[in-house]
């Protein structure tokens, strides 16, 4: 087991893919339908090196699911790719993040078109104190002048696609505090999808709700995926296995492995992956 | 991941230890509950004898003429002698409130979002808060002390103004800590949810940050209010009280702490009940104006 | 690999490696059985072997529901799926194993009223040659080795051989002598059931060899059966 650990480990020092890189890297590499290429970005937090050298790709219309233990790195890629990260001092990042061909690490990104074009949704459903429609209405606001009537058709549509629409049709004008907990995560995956972004980023969107709204979201993901890249930060590896296209598994700032899911879960090539996805961590 | 295995213990099976702990868990659970009870019970006991006395007394010099005539001197038991009002003191003290209340809220409204939302662990944002909390706990004499200096002596004499500037100077670091407080709660994936749509900051404050942590910054607000409406000691070196109706704020403009002080220290039972009915007022406002504010900013939905 | 951090996951799929070892072994002996019964003419043994079928079919529900549970109770990924995957194919393999000797155990109790038909070394090889495969292939299994199960893959060749040998000579003895006709059909179809028991442990191997590598054998497994073709050209 550790002698294929080290077979990697010395693929990676020769400059050469080592036994799990090998479709990963080689076949990202290939990928001429990547959505979001990363390219040997690094991160930190002050001096604390939060990612090591990720090279990953986001393949268009397809949904990645990002597994590892906590603090191996998967959230802090999330927040990379649409720079939540700049919010806070000390944190940067280097590298490159492509995004239609543009590096969206550069200084002299928009960051606030940018994430229009990246979406996130968070862990903890977060309405904003205002009305259901208000709610949508908010982002589309920032990015866009419609009238009244383009506005109420693109908070019927937002919230259409989010399979919210039937249940807050005769409600749009209440506060969005007094939705179920499962219904407030759908409104902000409305509320992302209503500016109409490129690429969705989700970060264990489902950790704070029962099973039913769970399966409700995975089966919404789903069906974003037709016209949307995704990306799904989970704890819950059965999710990953559930929703996502391909996995890629993070262990200590690291890409070990990334494969498509169906192979991840029954042939995972790396030791480490193996050992992560049948719960033999040490 | 250890591979002995631990004795597996067994339930304690000695009832007379048990029972014997279980007795004294009881007692100091029945005198603790006694000691918080009582406690309450004796700062109600003072509270509703303060407010009882309040209430008889105030509604005993309560007339309708309070409201609507100026200070009148004593009438030395007279029934034929015109009694005096408050008039003066209530609308001295709703300009210098409000006045007070404008100035210094918007200020400690930003020094508060510049804490929370701007300066979060910067050096300083740490001094600008230390100095704004002892603020919040200086004397109130040395801020009248303070704008007498800056205000009432430049200017010549006492004024409604420097009243007012005296206030505002108390509301600013309650609304500071307030609202500092209040977004604090905020959680921080909230403003990541708005930011993250695209939102630049400043308008993930007004927008969203501000509107989420209302109930709690007009509770803030209120607080001043009902401070600074009860403060007595700044305006006696500011706006220093006066015995007409004056809504000139360069002029010396009276309030109802300065009249009540004034009348109480009289020594006339004519004018001592008038400054109770003036206390009941005060307190009285301050209530309703929670009361109705309560209302206005209740979460809906 | 590393303890699982579920012990009693990590216990209940051992016990399932057990039980499948424990299903084959069993199997194993039933193949030796049923052949020695052949060569020695003893009906008793015979029946005994045709007897004890019943606990293999047994054997293989427990396991079934076993499998079923541990996938529905556990829902095992990785490594841990492919085990449970291949046990549920391998106990199958075995179930058959196992009713091709409870025939041939069958067939030498008739076979031991018949006259003896030649020597029957070749019977004797051939079992010991499935026997070894289907050894190895269970070996494999228990030890996670997916090099022992290549080679029990690769080694179906000889059993193959063995059984082209015994076909010839059965075909041999029949045009000899047509009253040779009952015991030689009984025992070319002994042959095939020792040779169909040979394929089922090759079958193993290449599970097991997914179980334990997580690619299938996609190669072309050596083969030696001839017999399809083979015609022998009555005496002149």
């Amino acid at each position: 087991m550790s002698s294929t650990t080290d077979l990697a480990a010395q693929g990676k020092r020769e400059g050469r893919p080592g036994l799990a890189g090998l479709q990963a890297r080689s076949g990202a590499a290939l990928n001429p339908n990547a959505r979001v290429a990363v390219r040997n970005l690094e991160f930190f937090y002050g001096d604390n090196r939060a990612l090591k050298g990720i090279t990953l790709d986001l393949p268009e219309r397809q949904v990645t699911g990002m597994i590892g233990p906590s603090g191996c790195g998967k959230s802090t890629l999330l927040r990379v790719l649409n720079r939540m990260y700049s919010l806070y001092p000390g944190q940067r990042a280097t590298g490159e993040v492509l995004l239609d061909g543009k590096n969206i690490l550069d200084a002299d990104v928009d960051i606030n078109a940018l994430r229009a074009k990246v979406g996130m949704v968070f862990q903890k459903p977060t309405p904003f104190p205002m009305t259901i429609a208000e709610n949508i209405a908010f982002g589309i606001r920032l990015h866009e002048r419609l009238s009244k009537a383009q506005t109420e058709e693109r908070i019927e549509w937002a919230l259409t696609r989010a399979a919210l629409w039937g249940e807050v049709k005769d409600r749009l004008n209440t506060s969005a505090m007094g939705l179920s907990g499962g219904q407030q995560q759908r409104l902000c995956i409305a509320r992302t999808i209503a500016v109409r972004p490129e690429v969705i980023l989700f970060d264990e969107p489902t950790s704070a709700l029962d099973p039913v709204s769970t399966l409700k979201i995975e089966e919404l993901i789903d069906e974003l995926k037709r016209d949307f890249t995704i990306a799904i930060v989970t704890h819950n590896m059965q999710q990953a296995a559930r929703c996502a296209d391909q996995v890629a598994f993070f262990y200590l700032g690291e890409l070990i492995e990334v494969a498509p899911a169906a192979q991840l879960f029954t042939a995972p090539q790396h030791a480490r992956t193996q050992e992560y996805i049948t719960g033999r961590f040490g | 991941m250890s591979t002995t295995t631990l004795p597996a213990l067994s339930p304690v099976k000695d009832p007379a230890v048990a029972a014997s702990l279980g007795r004294r868990r009881k007692r100091l659970d029945a005198l603790l509950r006694w000691f918080c009870i009582g406690a309450t019970a004796l700062a109600l006991l003072f509270l509703a004898s303060i407010l009882l006395t309040l209430i008889l007394r105030g509604l005993e010099g309560l007339h309708w003429t309070t409201f609507t005539r100026e200070f009148q001197p004593t009438t030395y038991g007279d029934p034929e002698a015109p009694t005096g009002g408050l008039l003066h003191a209530i609308i001295g003290s709703l300009i210098q409130t409000a006045i007070a209340t404008a100035v210094g809220t918007p200020i400690g409204l930003l020094v508060g979002t510049y804490l929370a939302e701007y300066a979060r662990g910067s050096l300083l944002g740490n001094a600008v808060r230390f100095v704004s909390d002892v603020l919040l706990s200086a004397p109130s004499i040395l801020i009248g002390l303070f704008i007498y200096q800056l205000v009432v002596l430049p200017m010549g004499g006492f004024s409604g103004i420097a009243g007012a500037l005296a206030l505002a100077i108390i509301v600013i670091p309650v609304v500071v800590r307030t609202t500092e407080d209040m977004l604090q709660l905020l959680p921080n994936t909230l403003r990541e949810a708005v930011v993250g749509l695209g939102a630049p900051k400043w308008k993930m404050i007004t927008l969203v940050a501000y509107r989420a942590a209302l109930p709690g910054i007009v509770t803030g607000i209120l607080l001043a209010v009902a401070r600074i409406a009860g403060e007595t000691a700044p305006l006696l070196l500011t706006s220093f009280g006066n015995s007409v109706l004056s809504t000139d704020l360069a002029r010396s403009m009276s309030s109802l702490p300065i009249a009540i002080y004034q009348q109480a220290n009289s020594g006339f039972p004519d004018l001592i009940a008038i400054a109770w009915a003036g206390a009941l007022i005060v307190t009285a406002g301050v209530l309703v104006l929670n009361i109705v504010a309560r209302f206005a900013v209740r979460p809906r939905g | 690999m590393q303890e699982h951090t579920v012990r009693s996951y990590g216990e209940e799929l051992r016990r399932l490696r057990e039980m499948v070892a424990r299903m084959g072994g069993l199997a194993e002996r039933q193949v030796a059985d049923a052949v020695t019964a052949l060569v020695r003419r003893d009906a008793e043994l015979a029946s005994e072997v045709i007897g004890r079928d019943a606990e293999i079919d047994t054997l293989e529900r427990e396991i079934e529901e076993f499998c079923i549970r541990l996938l529905a109770l556990r829902q095992p990924v990785g490594p841990d799926l492919r085990l449970v995957i291949a046990s549920l194919k391998i106990i199958h393999a075995i179930e058959r194993i196992g009713d091709y000797a409870r025939n041939a155990a069958k067939r030498s109790v008739v076979l031991a009223q018949q006259p003896p038909l030649g020597s029957l070394n070749g019977f004797q090889r051939m079992a010991r040659l499935v026997q070894e495969n289907l050894k190895g292939a269970m070996d494999a299994l228990v030890n996670d080795d997916a090099a022992r199960a290549d080679e029990v893959w690769a080694n179906d060749q000889p059993v193959d051989e063995v059984y082209n040998g015994i076909f010839r000579e059965m075909l041999t003895f029949m045009m000899e002598d047509p009253r040779n006709i009952t015991a030689a059909t009984h025992l070319l179809f002994v042959a095939k059931n020792l040779e169909r028991i040979g394929d089922h442990a090759t079958n193993i191997a290449e599970t097991v060899h997914y179980a334990v590598r997580g690619q299938p054998l996609t190669e072309e497994r050596p083969k030696g059966d001839s017999s399809p073709f083979a015609v022998v050209r009555p005496p002149a």
